[in-house]
């Protein structure tokens, strides 16, 4: 790990946000008067006139530009007409529940699909390896709109076990985090069997063998850490995944976070609240690709020194 | 422009040519560093003679002949192709010169698009040029495989469907149906078994007498370039060190290079012996090339003023030029 | 002697299973099936999707139960489920393969121009590869669509832009290597202009990949419009789609679970059988891209 690498990574993160943030402003002013777009038909004229006049838009459109960015950057994301409030404050507090169950979800697939895989692995073509390869094909082909309404169905209106939608206890949380992070577990299952195969199949691993060195701690010291690195790539590409599925899984249990309120807002045309979500979103997964990048360079001792040796 | 040519110009020139690559970095901060893979290289080749290119790979032989046939620029220098400078041409009348400069590669089977029949690779050319009807095309492909010695069943096969030595056969018609006057081969035979070398070699040269070629040579094996090159160019990090005619050079060269290259060839007489010359450690980068003779790191008889002065390509004897200081010493 | 004239059929059965395994042929059968369904919507479906009979809402499978003529029940408005069904699947089949198509030829189009013009015009596309990259698109397809606000044409746009930089990627990258070395240098050299090299030689030798692509690509654009659909924000009433569908039927899951559930499986079958196919083609055309 070196400088030059964090400040390229950097640089690419901070490019990307403001790509995303251009795109907005673009969007915005294509798709026609972005006041009267986002305060719709019935509002009053003064307040269409205040607004015009704070984002400029009888100036020149470079000015609105560099005004729009000197918003943003002052957390100025807009005002949210259905709930009067500034759009931050709405989102904000929604963000802890969608953590909630983010976290819980990306904690269950993780737990779940890695030692699976690992298993499977070790195991292989067993009953247990063909159950795991069975259980990721069905993980990541089920939409999770419909897993997620299949368990309703089943564990809520049939069996009357768990409640359908909301939140509170815990017992709300089990079916919304089964939906979001079965897709998880599944592509993380195969990844970490495959990722393990591989490893095991090197020629080091068969040294060790040679050597003695007995087969527990051969999986633990030799096979398991190489494994790991492709590993902790494909969890940095899920996030993506997650934030989109937290969107239909909320929607599907009415859980009250970040994704339904977007989904809502879309329907409701609450643009403020949309360009707000959108341009979290793009941080979020710029912070998550910058962190998996310097864990990968932290685990991987040939990308520190590939990095190291061509600075000169 | 298309106006003056000098009558008795050679065929090819290549003057000063230079090409240096910019390496490492890359994105933003990275520092970048100079490749000098050809380095002020000078030679001229006259209509049906063969000039071979000699030296250790990554010596820039073969980006010498990519500047040749334009297919790279070269950083400074120019190249004559009939008195008339390369980098002259618009980008249609470079195109339309492909019909009188052709190459051979290295791997055949690279060479040739996996999905295309033979008949479709050797009459392609002509199909770029729109050259001739349709008939004509396809009976200047049998003239072709006639020339280099392929069935005319093999019009209908696929290039993996060929052994190398005719892979390479395709190639060579492929190349020679624009009837060119000089064809670039970048070791043509070193990707082929020993046994079709020889024979590769053979139909070059009945091919050379046949359609009075010129070939620009380019091979690390000195055995084929004795057996098939009127004269030879010895390259070493990007520049010619010796250029001599054949006998001269192999009787007597007088770089230190060119000793250390002969006397590596081997001689396939038990009874012959001869001093050996080993050379020590390996080439130096073309990034970082030494201050003066590039070639005194690894010379035997470096003295001083060679690791300060650099020797200029002179004139020592009637065709022949060396890049050495001292290189008269052999000469007597 | 009638032994004799019967091996050699024994001989092909375990071929032909080596070469296409049964649960290839199974999900083969199921996409032919759901195409053909999408084509002959108007021949198949029994009655017009819109036709509504109030006296039989809610009415469950016939097998279940339900009235005889409709054979997969009926929903909250009578309208019978299968001829839905039908429809349901020629629009979202419509969709993603248009959708997919759009996405294709301009990732192409743009990996061929990336690696064709290299300079700022590839940064510049492959900086908007990595946004795309970057961002998942279900949250961009939402912001677009509360943007401009919905319509058909939109939507079918949105699909296209949907995984084209998969193809952008893919297709420079395998572009640059081909130029770079081998066949298309070969081919330069004899004269040809850019657009005979890329279009007679590097895409036909890229264009396996490309299929791969195109199959793994598929059903990542059904998984968006039945996602968008299910939000009630892509493919609006009086048309339908098999995520619209089954969005609708949510209303009605305690009385008539069979309105939701019949479209959903069949999304799953849908984008599991091409996956299947997907990755069975991309092992057999692609053996480098195997095991990722």
């Amino acid at each position: 790990m070196n400088f030059r690498f964090l400040c390229i990574k950097l640089l690419r993160a901070l490019v990307t946000v403001m790509i995303v943030l251009t795109f907005v402003f673009i969007v915005l002013r294509v798709s026609g008067d972005p006041v009267e777009t986002m305060l719709g038909d019935e509002a009053d004229p003064e307040v269409v006139e205040f607004y015009r006049d704070k984002y400029g838009l009888d100036r020149p459109i470079y000015e609105q530009y560099f005004l729009y960015f000197k918003g943003v950057f002052s957390g100025d994301l807009g005002f949210s007409f259905k709930d009067e409030r500034d759009a931050i404050e709405v989102v904000a507090e929604r963000i802890p529940r969608t953590l909630q169950l983010g976290l819980a979800s990306f904690a269950f697939s993780i737990f779940l699909g890695v030692p699976l895989g690992i298993l499977a692995a070790l195991n292989r073509n067993t009953a247990l390896d063909r159950f795991t390869m069975g259980f990721a094909v069905f993980g990541y082909s089920i939409p999770n709109f419909f897993l997620g309404i299949v368990l309703i169905l089943i564990f809520a209106m049939w069996l009357r076990m768990l409640p359908s939608s909301g939140s509170g206890t815990w017992l709300h949380l089990i079916m919304p985090v089964i939906t979001l992070g079965t897709a998880g577990a599944g592509s993380l299952a195969r990844f970490a069997r495959s990722s393990m195969l591989e490893v095991l199949n090197k020629s080091y691993m068969r040294a060790a063998t040679a050597k003695g060195v007995p087969r527990s701690r051969r999986i633990a010291w030799h096979a398991l850490p190489n494994a790991a690195i492709p590993i902790v790539t494909i969890i940095g590409f899920r996030l993506g995944d997650m934030v989109a599925g937290s969107v239909i899984t909320e929607t599907v249990f009415a859980w009250p976070g970040v994704g339904r309120l977007l989904v809502t807002s879309v329907s409701g045309r609450d643009l403020a609240i949309v360009q707000t979500i959108l341009i979290l979103v793009a941080l979020t997964m710029v912070t998550a690709n910058l962190i998996v990048d310097l864990i990968y360079g932290w685990i991987d001792p040939r990308i520190r020194v590939s990095s190291s040796m061509d600075k000169d | 422009m298309d106006g003056y040519v000098p009558a008795n110009a050679p065929l090819l020139e290549a003057d000063d040519l230079t090409r240096h690559f910019r390496v490492g970095g890359g994105s933003l901060f990275g520092r970048t560093a100079r490749l000098r893979a050809v380095d002020g290289v000078r030679f001229a080749l006259n209509r049906g003679e063969t000039l071979g290119l000699v030296g250790e790979s990554g010596c820039g032989k073969s980006t010498a002949g990519r500047l040749v046939l334009g297919i790279d620029t070269p950083t400074s220098g120019t190249v004559r192709f009939e008195g008339r400078p390369l980098t002259d041409l618009s980008v249609d009348e470079w195109r339309r010169l492909r019909c009188d400069m052709q190459m051979i590669f290295q791997d055949p089977f690279g060479s040739l698009d996996p999905r295309i029949s033979v008949a479709s690779q050797i009459r392609e050319p002509l199909d770029i040029h729109g050259i001739g009807s349709t008939a004509d095309r396809n009976a200047q492909v049998d003239d072709m495989l006639d020339a280099v010695g392929l069935p005319r069943a093999a019009k209908d096969r696929f290039p993996h469907e060929l052994s190398g030595g005719q892979q390479q056969r395709v190639v060579i018609a492929r190349a020679l149906i624009l009837q060119p006057k000089l064809i670039v081969c970048d070791e043509p035979v070193s990707a082929l078994d020993v046994s079709v070398q020889a024979q590769v070699v053979n139909l070059l040269s009945d091919l050379q007498e046949r359609f009075n070629l010129a070939y620009l040579f380019i091979s690390h094996d000195l055995g084929i370039v004795r057996h098939i090159c009127e004269r030879v160019a010895v390259m070493y990090v990007g520049q010619i060190v010796e250029l001599a005619d054949r006998p001269s050079l192999f009787k007597q060269p007088l770089h230190p290079y060119s000793q250390a290259l002969i006397s590596a060839i081997p001689i396939p007489d038990p009874d012959v012996t001869r001093e050996t010359m080993l050379l020590q450690g390996d080439p130096p980068s073309p990034i970082s090339v030494p201050s003066g003779c590039r070639f005194h790191t690894r010379c035997p008889f470096a003295e001083d003023t060679c690791r300060t002065e650099e020797p200029a390509l002179r004139d020592i004897a009637p065709g022949r030029t060396v890049a050495c200081h001292f290189a008269e010493r052999w000469l007597s | 002697m009638a032994e004799i004239t019967h091996e050699p059929r024994f001989r092909i059965t375990p071929r032909v299973w080596a070469k296409y395994p049964p649960l290839v042929l199974v999900c083969f059968l199921f996409i032919a099936a759901v195409l053909f369904v999408a084509i002959f919507a108007d021949f198949l479906a029994p009655k017009l999707y819109t036709t509504q009979d109030l006296l039989n809402r809610l009415k469950p499978p016939s097998w279940l139960g339900g009235p005889e003529q409709y054979l997969l029940g009926t929903d909250e408005l009578g309208r019978d489920i299968l001829s839905r069904l039908f429809f349901a699947i020629r629009v979202s089949v419509f969709v993603a393969i248009l959708g997919t198509i759009i996405g294709a030829v301009i990732g192409t189009f743009l990996g061929f121009l990336a690696a064709h013009s290299r300079g700022w015009i590839e940064e510049g596309i492959m900086m908007m590869v990595d946004v795309q990259a970057s961002v998942p698109f279900l949250i961009i397809a939402l912001a677009v669509l509360a943007f401009f606000g919905n319509s058909l044409t939109l939507f079918i746009i949105i699909m296209g832009i949907n995984g084209w930089e998969a193809y952008a990627r893919l297709t420079r990258g395998m572009v640059l290597s081909a130029t770079t070395h081998g066949y298309a240098v070969a081919v330069r050299s004899l004269g040809a202009r850019p657009l005979r090299i890329y279009g007679r030689h590097i895409l036909p030798n890229i264009a396996s990949a490309l299929i791969v692509q195109f199959t793994l690509n598929f059903p990542s654009t059904i998984l968006l419009e039945t996602s968008l659909s299910f939000l009630g924000l892509g493919i609006q009433p009086p048309l339908t789609s098999l995520g619209q569908m089954l969005g609708a039927g949510r209303d009605h899951l305690i009385l008539a679970w069979w309105i939701s559930v019949i479209p959903g499986l069949t999304i799953f079958f849908t984008t599991l059988s091409i996956s299947i196919v997907g990755d069975w083609l991309r092992d057999r055309l692609d053996p480098t891209l195997r095991g990722r």
